[in-house]
């Protein structure tokens, strides 16, 4: 490694919130010219420290040093001027202005009387992006693009207004694999023109793949710092938590022949008049006591048919069926009713109540099941104990059930979710990305449950953006892409390159 | 402490701050002006020891229980009805004029004026609701725009039709006087109403249908996340339009204090304001019943008392002063308080399962 100053030195970070100690006595040296990856467990603390490092808040005690200069940064731009730059998970683009125009924005370029300078812009730009090799057409609207070349825009905007020092939040979070290997190309040209990068991921086998150097953060302190050429991808799981990992089980019983979810030539018209059709001529089926996988880049079709089946969504052609009756022109509620259970997208968006205290939550689609009323009001006695019933059951930690949802973590929000609609002895479970956010130790459980509950012969649709977990939990994987099941792959010969091809459209097969 | 004790004093904490914000400020221009805040508000709040303040502040109150409670339950669900005052108005002259035309016994009459002015007030929402579930025409623009409407076709359609030239004492023409049957009697004669029974009635049922039955919990859910509520098969266009009839029938009720209880016909000032007054009094209290009745009997108390200022040689437009900013106080003060609020209550859990892990409980 060359010698000098490190690009980034944290010297002993403790940074708390009330009740919360985020982190404790961090230590980070993060050499110049490198790849740097900060793995953890979600909740361990990698975010807090990123937004101490680019000037979101302060720490309470420890000391910052970029490229050897102690500095404190009071806000954002002033970690700018110092060539800090953040990628942020959440892309922050304006879809209707090109990727010149959103790069500029907010440090546009002007000649005399306040005129624009676009061609200098897009002169600079165009340089800036064949130096770490990125291609992008710089006058396409960005809601055209797709979700990689989004990055790219977040990546080139940054570095426009002179990073040194790039910070990316889980950036491969959104991609398909073969999307990862050209960000990972375009970091290491990064890095080869002068740049240094800090990674944040729980993706062991990427940050095994990319980096240089990998810092492990474990309940708010740094643990390790190692090379990848020192670890192995297990070794690395459990400096992370701590303790020894949970063997993926593998299944003894075996899949019913009822069918519990069958979908028939399904179309759901698009967004607007005259578009392609969201969904087009869906046909599946959910045997009791099957995992049947949903493999798919997000926004090709799975949430629209999630809310075809629920009814949430008007349907232009074709039937769903629960547990042998047609539900197709039925309302949502009947259809819970059927038997259909469903863990959503985003669980603070269509999942929770966030300021409505956890029994509420837990009530939350079932009030209309025996025993949750007394006469017109609410059986609340009854309702607080099931909810108990499911904080215990699941593993949710939490004080009581009279706490706000919003004071959970994400691991145990999730939990209380898998719970709630676990509980209602569902027929068929739609599980929306069921492992999204929480930390290893939730994700074991609700595997566990989630296992458990197709053993006793739960039909589960699972949709997820974790091939592992895809491969791991499902049965058969169907793949969709732009609105079509274009493939039917057996788990047991699916690896994520397969998969990431026929996700990406790449390779198409006729639908079984 | 009771986390449900708890909550309710950080609820009303920001109400509270609000009035005192409000005291202070009025004092500031109390002093500018070069009046003596001290004898202004020992005038203002002395006349609470006297019973006849007392009982024109409850009389005052009863509408704006009724009125804040109509727009306390579109709050709910995030439903902004401004148009109580169209509401109630539409409700004054259907009531006065059908009241007037039917013949029926004492509490029946009573009654029958009572369901029709409910109708009249959700005959009126009901266009808003139409619109916002049909057309995706926010409440808020229809109910403002429905309010203009209300006022003109309420002013024209007495003019023309209802009113009644008397040679009455009265400078206001009337509409047809309401028989005797449908008067609603005093509790203290010509002071105070028993309308006011009505309105803590309103209440309590508001309390009931809100927090303890299946429909209340719906209607919350939707406010709070009408995604979550949306997924859990609650039909948001079926709740837009229950709540709102429902907010309007309560609207309809605002004006009966005044017509059953006190001028028996209608006239064009009949119950002016009391609408718009009473998404103040939803506000200061917080959407909740119990604080919606103190609010509306303290902004009934200083409606009363401020007559009293004049003879102090305070305008007493000041009371005016002081309710609008408590109403801005209380927006922003309650953001504030809310804030802190989740902080206590994140930290409290964080701190609660630790000390629950350091003596070996799982949760």
């Amino acid at each position: 490694m060359t010698a000098g100053p490190y690009a980034v030195e944290l010297t002993g970070i403790t940074k708390t919130f009330p009740g919360v100690r985020a982190n404790y006595d961090i230590d980070l040296r993060v050499q110049a010219r490198t790849i740097h990856a900060i793995v953890g467990e979600n909740g361990a603390g990698k975010s807090t420290l990123m937004k101490t490092l680019y000037g979101l808040h302060q720490p309470d005690s420890g000391s910052i040093a970029v490229n050897g200069a102690s500095v404190h940064f009071k806000s954002p731009t002033e970690a700018i001027a110092a060539g800090i730059g953040m990628v942020h998970q959440h892309f922050m683009l304006a879809d209707n202005l090109t990727v010149v125009e959103n790069v500029i924005l907010g440090s546009e370029p002007v000649r005399g009387r306040g005129v624009i300078d676009f061609d200098g812009a897009r002169r600079r730009l165009g340089q800036l992006a064949a130096s770490i090799g990125v291609q992008l057409d710089l006058d396409a609207r960005v809601e055209t693009l797709g979700v990689g070349q989004r990055q790219r825009v977040e990546i080139l905007k940054v570095l426009y207004r002179g990073a040194k020092i790039l910070i990316l939040d889980e950036p491969t979070a959104v991609l398909v694999p073969q999307e990862v290997d050209e960000l990972f190309a375009n970091l290491k040209s990064l890095v080869a023109e002068g740049a240094t990068v800090i990674f944040i991921s729980h993706k062991l086998d990427e940050v095994l793949q990319v980096s240089d150097e990998i810092t492990v953060i474990r309940q708010g302190t740094t643990v390790a710092t190692v090379r990848p050429s020192d670890i192995d991808r297990r070794g690395l799981a459990e400096l992370m938590v701590g303790s020894d990992l949970p063997d993926p089980a593998g299944r003894e019983t075996s899949i019913g022949d009822d069918i519990v979810l069958s979908v028939g030539d399904l179309d759901v018209p698009g967004a607007v008049k005259g578009a392609k059709l969201a969904l087009d001529d869906i046909n599946l089926a959910v045997h009791s006591g099957e995992v049947l996988g949903v493999a798919g880049v997000e926004g090709n079709g799975q949430f629209e048919l999630c809310e075809a089946i629920l009814g949430l969504r008007p349907t232009s052609r074709g039937s769903v069926q629960v547990a042998g009756s047609d539900m197709s022109s039925a309302p949502v509620r009947a259809r819970l009713q059927a038997g259909i259970s469903y863990i959503p997208f985003d669980r603070h968006r269509e999942g929770l109540l966030l300021d409505a205290p956890l029994w509420e939550n837990t009530l939350l689609g079932r009030e209309d099941e025996p025993g949750h009323m007394n006469g017109p009001f609410l059986a609340l006695r009854r309702v607080q104990a099931e909810c108990r019933r499911i904080i215990g059951r699941f593993g949710v930690r939490t004080p009581s059930e009279h706490v706000p949802a919003f004071a959970l973590s994400g691991g145990n929000q999730q939990k209380l979710i898998v719970g709630r609609e676990m509980s209602s002895q569902p027929k068929v479970l739609l599980a929306a990305h069921p492992t999204r956010g929480v930390d290893v130790g939730a994700q074991a459980a609700i595997w566990a449950e989630l296992r458990a509950a197709r053993d006793a012969g739960l039909g589960v649709l699972l949709i997820s953006a974790d091939l592992d977990e895809l491969i791991g939990l499902s049965d058969r994987i169907v793949v969709m892409f732009d609105g079509r099941i274009t493939a039917e792959l057996d788990p047991e010969r699916a690896t994520p390159e397969l998969l990431g091809a026929y996700m990406t459209g790449e390779m198409q097969e006729a639908a079984a | 402490m009771n986390p449900k004790l708890q909550r309710m004093l950080v609820t009303s904490a920001s109400s509270v701050l609000a009035v005192l914000f409000a005291l202070v400020v009025c004092a500031v221009l109390l002093l500018i002006t070069g009046k003596s805040p001290v004898d202004a508000y020992s005038t203002l709040f002395g006349a609470a020891g006297d019973a006849k303040v007392l009982q024109g502040a409850l009389n005052r109150a009863t509408p704006l229980m009724i009125s804040a409670a109509a727009v306390a339950i579109g709050f709910k669900m995030n439903l902004f009805n401004i148009g109580v005052e169209g509401q109630m108005r539409v409700a004054l002259l259907t009531t006065a004029v059908l009241g007037a035309a039917v013949k029926l016994p004492a509490p029946l009459h009573v009654l029958f004026c009572l369901v029709v002015a409910m109708a009249a007030g959700a005959a009126w929402s009901g266009i808003a609701a139409y619109l916002k579930v049909a057309r995706g025409v926010n409440e808020v623009i229809s109910t403002i725009m429905l309010n203009f409407i209300a006022l003109s076709l309420v002013a024209w359609s007495f003019d023309d039709f209802f009113r009644v030239d008397t040679e009455s004492e009265s400078l206001l023409v009337k509409s047809k006087e309401l028989p005797r049957s449908a008067w609603f009697p005093d509790i203290v004669d010509r002071r105070l109403s028993g309308f006011v029974v009505v309105a803590v009635a309103v209440l309590a049922i508001f309390w009931a249908v809100v927090w303890k039955t299946r429909f209340g919990f719906r209607l919350r859910a939707s406010g709070v996340n009408p995604g979550s509520a949306r997924v859990s098969g609650v039909d948001p266009k079926r709740m837009v339009v229950i709540s709102m009839l429902i907010s309007g029938a309560i609207a309809g009720l605002t004006g009966m204090r005044a017509l059953l209880g006190d001028v028996h016909a209608y006239q064009n000032n009949l119950g002016e304001g009391q609408g718009f007054n009473g998404i103040a009094v939803a506000l200061l209290g917080r959407n909740h019943p119990v604080g919606i009745f103190v609010s509306a009997l303290l902004f009934g108390f200083l409606g009363e008392a401020s007559g009293r200022l004049q003879l102090e040689e305070i305008p007493k437009e000041i009371v005016t002063i002081m309710t609008g900013v408590i109403v801005l106080a209380v927006v922003i003060i309650n953001e504030a308080v809310k804030q802190w609020d989740n902080r206590r209550t994140q930290r409290a859990a964080a701190a609660a399962l630790e000390s629950a892990a350091a003596v070996g409980v799982t949760a």
